[in-house]
């Protein structure tokens, strides 16, 4: 009996010590979406089912080593125990019970995390080998960065251009898989004004590492002015919106503007020159050719490069006047 | 060298070539008969590989009965006495010989796949890249995953084959050549894996997922056809050692009276039998679409990535009990020998095995609660993985119960045996918070699933089995490990892998990704990778001790024939090493396995014994 109460009291101390010792440490990153909140709470609860369950079993392991072991000159064996059914059943059900319940709160923090508001802006998440590219067909503009407006809930519809990414700001806590020739939505409502990044958390090649952007979280009105200059830019230089949209579009990983070989063709002094195919014929780099290259990149395979490698989902994610933008931008580069 | 150049394994590498070259001309023939321009190079490497497998089987005598069955000739037992090193060198039917084999495969790999961590973990201990470009890093990190694994799938392996039949009195295995046949189609799938490090690499870790793995560079072919080739290995050791375990047990060894390992190896291989076909079959659809352009996984051709996922993860999570089952096995049969008494609850350990290896079929999905899979999945799977728990805990309560009032000694196998339970414990309490969809969301990928694996691997398997390696090895040598050395390697082992992996589960939560060359300083990580990347050396460091042990005692060792741990068991009974045909006396069950503290108890009777 006096072994018993030694160790129940070992354990209740040492669990609120575990737990005090995690708690001080800040486990979690920042919360910063309303998402989390549920899920920092189950986090919580965690902290003290861990704290408890480690102490409980190594409390009365490490005890049992101690007062147990066998001291110098002793022979002969322990007492012989068998074991007991009702011991067994209790720790086979109380177990039980717990993770059902365990599992009963995780749905219920699943289903908070899933609440749909339906005025939620609608943001294009593209994903590709290595970039983030972010539209917004409501307001008609497009972005490198992620700019959110605080405490709105935005949903973010999400397609890959190639291989399965994933979508992660630890600060927001939710991750989702994006997979390609799909759409998988996310929702989220940041809380919290600030700078954040979103990486890819699902390895996608070479330089998984580095596909991180941009994540601003502002108030309404910096939303409004964001929205309103990049509007701007759009229809007073499209030099610079195509630029821009080349960048969004993560174009310069394969091409250069300064001659350099990449995977793809150069674009400098691309407009207007002489291009050899493929099938050796000669063509014109006009507006025509650059404008079919972008929406349909295997029809002409410049010599000395590989057929499907670019992505041919472009002349889907923009429309006519960007692609005019990037033929300006092109042309700069004459 | 003329001995040199007869061994089996000598052979079996010429022939190796041969069959390589093999391959790749009879694609090039078949291109030609097609009409197609001759040489295209991945084809010709994958039925070059192919080819080179199957006639290294050849070449190491693997198939030799078998043809001789077919073409009518006898075969008369092979009389291995006289050829002493060399028996471990070439096809043997002995288990024990086999057992070894095994162990020393897994050895070579471990060690192989243990340098890769060493790399990238340098690689790491600085943001930016100091040393390796980001598809070195990917590969190295992808090898070492799958490179452990086959080597833990080679491990169980050995301990099965050597310890089942000499824990339920067998003279040998029930199949002694498919069990030769598993071990050496094991030797070329390890070569032709390895063999992806200069084929140019593969960048999409040992899961291998598509569209990505579809783009690889060609030595992500070399990787599926390395562990499709490996599967065999597993399926065709787990039907033999089922098989034995149901023909081959010694008289009174009724289920209930079989040694708690035994228990744990028929769960083990319930598994493997059962579910490996299913990583083969994910591998071989990819090698396909790779090969023929079959769409399977591709959503252009009609395909779906997320069907790749279920198929791996039926077996690769199940595949996770594969290998820590073993080990938990390990310590139930180790713990009531220095505690001195009966392992608490034996039926229920016994029985905890197969719920979780049967509950293990039950969760592949939670791998993929942030994959994009049918939303309805999510909540079926998280009540699943988390009934794992109730199994799992039984173990450490009868464990804890085990210890409770008995007369503990600590040699080196209690150690570890020790270790290994408080790493386990680690990884077991780390694992609730992945199993819950939405905390699951934020830890998924990142660095927390890394230090939780790590824990369940080194806890469920390392440790366990430099256990048994302490304990068995005057058993399968005759000399007894140094002591002074293996307290040295466990207080070095046991405490570097608790810092590494409570690092890693530290950063993930803050929000480290997995799998990554590079981490941006901004973030505050580079003391702590710093950390880690010591604590991975300190426990490369703890493996070198027990090299350096196993070569210093190998001729210099402490000679010993005895029951040297004061065990219960048969194996124990009779002087080591073991004899080719194992117990040269039969053996009767008499008793229960683990009546420590009762006297004039007694768990086997030999024949002739009083």
């Amino acid at each position: 009996m006096k072994h018993f109460i030694i160790n129940a009291v070992l354990v209740i101390v040492s669990t609120f010590a575990i737990h005090a010792g995690l708690s001080s440490v800040g486990l979690l990153p920042a919360l910063a979406s309303a998402q989390g909140v549920s899920i920092d709470q189950l986090f919580g609860i965690y902290t003290w089912g861990i704290a408890f369950l480690f102490s409980l079993i190594v409390v009365v392991l490490l005890y049992s080593l101690v007062v147990f072991r066998r001291k110098k000159g002793e022979t002969g064996d322990g007492v012989h125990m068998e074991g007991s059914s009702q011991l067994e059943i209790a720790w086979t059900v109380l177990p039980l019970i717990a993770v059902l319940y365990l599992a009963s709160l995780g749905a219920q923090s699943l289903a908070e995390t899933r609440r749909i508001d339906p005025s939620a802006m609608i943001v294009k998440v593209i994903a590709g080998q290595w970039y983030w590219q972010f539209q917004y067909p409501e307001l008609g503009i497009g972005s490198g960065d992620l700019y959110l407006p605080v405490g709105a809930q935005v949903d973010l519809q999400m397609t890959s251009n190639d291989v399965t990414h994933s979508f992660f700001v630890p600060e927001f806590r939710l991750k989702q898989d994006i997979l390609p020739g799909r759409t998988v939505d996310l929702r989220i409502t940041p809380t919290v004004i600030g700078h954040y990044k979103v990486s890819c958390a699902q390895l996608c090649g070479s330089n998984h590492a580095y596909m991180i952007a941009n994540v601003e979280v502002v108030s309404q009105s910096d939303f409004q002015a964001w929205v309103t200059k990049q509007l701007a830019t759009a229809s007073q230089n499209p030099v610079l919106h195509g630029q821009q949209l080349v960048q969004q579009f993560g174009c310069p990983v394969c091409h250069s503007t300064d001659g350099s070989k990449k995977t793809g063709p150069t674009w400098q002094h691309l407009y207007q020159s002489t291009v050899t195919l493929a099938d050796g014929t000669k063509v014109t780099a006009d507006e025509k050719y650059l404008s079919n290259s972008i929406i349909d990149p295997n029809l002409q395979i410049v010599s000395g490069y590989q057929p499907n490698v670019m992505p041919a989902t472009f002349g889907q994610s923009l429309d006519a006047g960007q692609i005019q933008s990037i033929l300006a931008y092109l042309e700069s580069l004459k | 060298m003329k001995k040199i150049i007869s061994l089996g394994l000598v052979h079996g590498l010429f022939w190796e070539v041969i069959g390589t070259a093999f391959g790749v001309g009879f694609v090039v023939v078949v291109r030609l008969l097609m009409r197609l321009p001759a040489w295209k190079i991945e084809p010709a490497v994958v039925v070059g590989a192919l080819f080179g497998a199957l006639f290294f089987l050849y070449g190491v005598g693997a198939l030799d009965d078998w043809l001789k069955w077919a073409a009518g000739e006898e075969t008369p037992e092979l009389d291995e006495s006289s050829l002493g090193w060399r028996r471990y060198w070439g096809v043997s039917h002995d288990h024990k010989v086999i057992g070894i084999q095994y162990l020393t495969l897994a050895l070579i790999l471990f060690t192989v796949g243990g340098s890769f961590a060493l790399i990238f973990r340098s690689e790491l201990a600085e943001p930016g890249l100091q040393f390796l470009t980001t598809i070195e890093y990917n590969t190295l990190m992808s090898l070492h995953g799958i490179v452990m694994i086959v080597g833990i799938l080679i491990g169980v392996s050995a301990f099965m084959n050597y310890l089942v039949p000499l824990l339920i009195g067998a003279s040998d295995m029930a199949f002694p050549r498919l069990n030769a046949f598993s071990f050496w189609i094991a030797v070329p799938a390890g070569i032709i894996l390895l063999s992806s490090m200069v084929l140019g690499g593969f960048d999409t870790g040992w899961t291998g997922y598509p569209p990505l793995s579809v783009r690889a560079p060609l030595g992500m072919q070399m990787f599926f056809l390395g562990v499709s080739l490996s599967s065999f290995s597993s399926i065709l050791s787990a039907l033999n050692l089922l098989a034995t375990v149901i023909r081959l047990r010694t008289k009174g060894m009724t289920p209930f009276r079989l040694p708690i390992f035994v228990w744990a190896a028929i769960a083990t291989s319930i598994i493997s039998l059962t579910a490996t076909q299913l990583i083969g079959l994910a591998f071989q659809m990819v090698m396909l679409e790779r090969l023929f352009g079959m769409g399977f996984f591709d959503p252009v051709k009609g395909g779906n990535p997320v069907l790749f996922e279920h198929l791996f993860w039926f077996y690769s999570h199940p595949a996770v009990y594969v290998f820590v089952l073993p080990g938990l096995g390990i310590i139930s049969e180790l713990l009531p020998v220095f505690a001195r008494k009966p392992l608490y609850g034996y039926k229920w350990v016994a029985m905890s095995s197969l719920g979780i290896a049967l509950t293990g079929f039950l969760v592949w999905g939670h791998h993929m609660f942030a994959a994009g899979m049918a939303e309805y999945l999510r909540e079926p799977f998280m009540y699943s993985t988390l009934l794992v728990a109730v199994p799992t805990g039984v173990k450490f309560f009868s464990w804890v119960a085990t210890v409770w009032k008995g007369k503990i000694s600590f040699p080196t196998p209690m150690l570890f045996v020790l270790g290994g339970i408080i790493v386990f414990l680690l990884g077991g309490l780390s694992g609730p918070p992945n199993a819950t969809v939405s905390t699951d969301l934020l830890l998924n990928n990142t660095y927390y699933i890394v230090g939780h694996f790590h824990d369940t691997l080194f806890g469920g398997y390392v440790l366990p089995i430099f256990a048994a390696l302490y304990y068995w090895w005057p058993k399968m040598t005759g000399r007894q490990l140094s002591e002074k050395l293996g307290k040295l390697q466990f207080w070095l082992m046991g405490p570097a892998m608790v810092v590494l992996t409570i690092g890693m589960m530290r950063i993930g939560l803050l929000g480290m990704r997995r799998r990554v060359a590079d981490y941006d300083p901004a973030l505050g990580f580079q003391p702590y990778h710093l950390v880690l990347t010591i604590a991975g050396f300190l426990v490369a460091v703890s493996v070198l001790v027990f090299f350096i042990n196993v070569f210093l005692t190998s001729k210099r060792g402490e000679r010993v024939t005895g029951n040297v741990w004061n065990s219960r068991s048969p194996e124990w009974q009779v002087p080591s090493p073991m004899p080719i045909h194992n117990y040269e006396t039969p053996f009767e069950v008499v008793g229960e396995p683990y009546d420590y503290g009762l006297p004039g108890s007694r768990y086997v009777k030999f024949e002739g014994e009083a």
